[in-house]
């Protein structure tokens, strides 16, 4: 099937060769930190992990939101979106990679990187973590390949997958759990050490993680003739409704516990993300706008005529990701660290080189997901899947504007 | 061909014979092949105790933040990069659970001397993924630099602030002049931290700090009840820092 993949428009090449020049001038920020080590970033002493890890757990949240469209397919016979389940599968395979690479461009040592597997080390979260990316991975490369193989023989999913399907869906929960462990269970570290932290990991990948991938099926029926089914998508919009609810139903059930009990040392890290302390208040604002824009999802989100007002949508979905992202991707990190074991502030902030890095790990990510979504949409444009009709409709639709979808 | 062949053939019979014959051969001496130096001192749990009476100003404990840096050769970096194994803060920085408003005037204005605790229950330890940070069976928390992959797992798991990461190269910022030939300097993109002199205990000395500290710093057998760390203990009011944290930390402070 990768033979489809090297066919394509002259806008499908353009695009591949734009990314393919993303990568080549991050990876000289890359060789860059090679040579020199991990100097070239914002990183120190008091906030040892920066922008490579936030990217890395936010994008946790992505490779296990798949499974939002996989589990109720499955699990709940909800057979409208199945011609989307690849889909979600395709996004879990860049994801995974993308989280890899995030962690190979973070460590100092990356050439024992091994020692990891070879060493291994049970006590150490981030041994499980390793595993269970690697296990993630796996699954969706087999589960994903194999189902798109038999949709192009025209040959039903084989049997034996069955229990591997299963697996991915339980394995997907696991995955952000792990990450949430890698944080969740270190002493001194209060804005982490809370047991809610795992379901807030889980709520807002089951938000942002499906509205990624909503916005890239968007993009993706743009340029080919897929075209996802009304009513998946509006099944896919209120679990991101749900997830997000209940993300930020989380998020004040941390704010009560912490100042309701007025523990310093769980403030502090909330009172320097909203407030600022010590006259340091670079995230302040950011963090506002997580909150004022979080909110702002959730109303067009819970309005039934705005969630269906799908010129609306991608807006709320790209708010939605903008706050989520503040939150996790750079709060989290950032307030864990801030304020330091000495109850003192040392700022953090990427640089440069670091966000270049970052750009060739995204750029990667894009890559992969272009070419699994092109082998996709071919496949599905040769069987006839969920193909776009004249009148804007999927094939799948019970269509009544254009008779012939029927 | 068929002499490579041959040769390979002959090579393999020998690799088996050698592979047959060495663990006897190792065994039939009767030392291990490493030998212990007899000086070397011995406890089942290193701890330290220091007197913050005695030794509280920022230049006694820069003075043996210095000897303890050269002779562990530890980079000289300034800013947030910097990497320390010893150095000096303020009472609210170093017990910052145990502090009040109306604190003593003298102690507030004291300078506490900081460095790895060598915890009981080290977090270091337990998030490693690689064993590169271990605790030996005498309490001490030692690392293998050649070991860690520069994950700083550990550095977000210790709740004290007490390890530093080789952010570039540290050798760039040595004299290589008065390097300490006796210990290995790092590579970048490894941590490093505090080893409870290791080293200097395995040929029968003290911890340079100790030494240098004329008396202000007492380092002994914490489970043996005779010892000068057991009898200090005994006499005087210590704290330990961060007790919440659950991690037992082996080094006490006389306030
Ligand atoms: S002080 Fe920190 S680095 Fe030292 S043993 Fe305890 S947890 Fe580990
Ligand atoms: S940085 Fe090194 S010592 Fe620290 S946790 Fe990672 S591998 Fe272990
Ligand atoms: S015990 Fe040794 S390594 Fe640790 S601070 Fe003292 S001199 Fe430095």
């Amino acid at each position: 099937m990768l033979e489809l993949a090297l066919k394509g428009s002259k806008r499908y090449w353009m695009w591949i060769s734009f990314l393919l020049v993303l990568i080549g001038i991050g990876s000289l920020a890359y060789v860059n930190q090679l040579m020199v080590g991990l100097e070239t970033t914002g990183m120190g002493r008091d906030v040892s992990w920066g922008f490579y890890i936030s990217q890395f757990t936010y994008l946790v949240g992505l490779a296990a939101s798949g499974v939002m469209i996989v589990l109720p397919n499955y699990f709940h016979n909800y057979k409208k979106n199945k011609h989307m389940v690849i889909f979600g599968e395709f996004m879990a395979i860049a994801a995974c990679i993308m989280c890899m690479l995030f962690i190979a461009v973070d460590v100092g040592q990356p050439t024992r990187m091994l020692n990891v597997m070879l060493h291994p080390t049970p006590n150490s979260i981030l041994f499980w973590d390793m595993t269970v990316l690697v296990g993630y991975l796996v699954l969706n490369l087999l589960v994903g390949w194999t189902c798109l193989m038999a949709d192009r023989a025209n040959l039903p999913h084989p049997k034996w997958l069955k229990p591997f399907i299963y697996t991915s869906i339980i394995w997907a929960f696991s995955i952000h759990t792990v990450t949430a462990f890698l944080y969740q269970g270190l002493p001194g570290r209060h804005y982490w050490l809370t047991a809610i932290l795992a379901a807030r990991f889980l709520a807002s990948a089951f938000c942002s993680g499906p509205a990624i991938l909503l916005l890239v099926l968007k993009i993706t029926e743009r340029f080919t003739t897929f075209q996802m089914p009304k009513d998946a998508v509006k099944t896919l919009v209120k679990i991101i409704m749900y997830a997000m609810c209940v993300n930020m139903f989380f998020f004040m059930l941390e704010i009560f516990t912490s100042f309701y009990s007025n523990m310093p040392g769980h403030m502090n890290p909330i009172l320097y993300l909203f407030a600022g302390e010590h006259g340091h208040n670079e995230l302040v604002p950011y963090m506002w706008t997580f909150i004022v824009l979080a909110f702002l999802s959730i109303a067009f989100l819970v309005t039934p005529q705005l969630r269906e007002n799908h010129k609306l949508l991608p807006w709320t979905l790209v708010i939605l990701v903008i706050a989520t992202w503040l939150d996790k991707g750079l709060g989290l990190v950032i307030g864990g660290f801030t304020p330091t074991p000495f109850e003192t502030i040392t700022t953090y902030w990427p640089t440069g080189k670091e966000l270049l890095v970052s750009m060739m790990v995204y750029a990667i990510g894009a890559l992969v997901v272009t070419v699994l979504f092109k082998i996709a949409t071919d496949v599905k444009e040769e069987m006839g899947h969920s193909q776009a009709l004249p009148c804007g409709c999927s094939s799948e639709d019970v269509c009544e504007c254009a008779p012939e979808g029927e | 061909m068929k002499n490579n062949r041959r040769t390979f053939i002959k090579l393999a019979g020998i690799a088996a014979a050698g592979l047959a014959v060495a663990p006897k051969a190792m065994a039939s001496g009767s030392a291990a092949p490493v030998k212990t130096n007899p000086e070397a001192v011995h406890a089942e749990h290193w701890a330290m105790v220091i007197d913050t009476t005695k030794l509280h100003t920022e230049e006694e404990i820069a003075e043996l933040a210095g000897i303890c840096h050269s002779i562990h050769n530890v980079p000289n970096i300034e800013g947030k990069k910097e990497v320390k194994w010893l150095w000096a803060d303020e009472y609210g920085h170093t017990f910052p659970e145990q502090e009040n408003p109306h604190l003593s005037e003298e102690v507030h204005h004291r300078s506490f001397p900081l460095l790895c605790n060598h915890c009981e229950n080290p977090p270091c330890v337990r998030v490693c993924p690689t064993k590169a940070t271990y605790k030996r069976p005498d309490g001490i928390v030692a690392m293998d630099y050649h070991r860690c992959i520069g994950c700083r797992y550990c550095m977000a798991g210790c709740p004290y602030g007490s390890r530093s990461f080789n952010w570039g190269e540290p050798r760039l910022h040595m004299d290589l002049a008065k390097l300490n030939p006796e210990f290995p300097t790092r590579m970048r993109g490894v941590v490093e931290k505090c080893n409870f002199c290791v080293e200097r205990l395995a040929v029968g000395k003290m911890p340079a700090c100790v030494e240098a500290s004329h008396g202000a710093i007492v380092f002994g057998d914490l489970s043996d009840p005779d010892s000068d760390v057991r009898k200090v203990l005994r006499e005087k009011f210590t704290i330990r820092r961060k007790p919440t944290a659950g991690t037992e930390p082996s080094v006490y402070y006389i306030i």
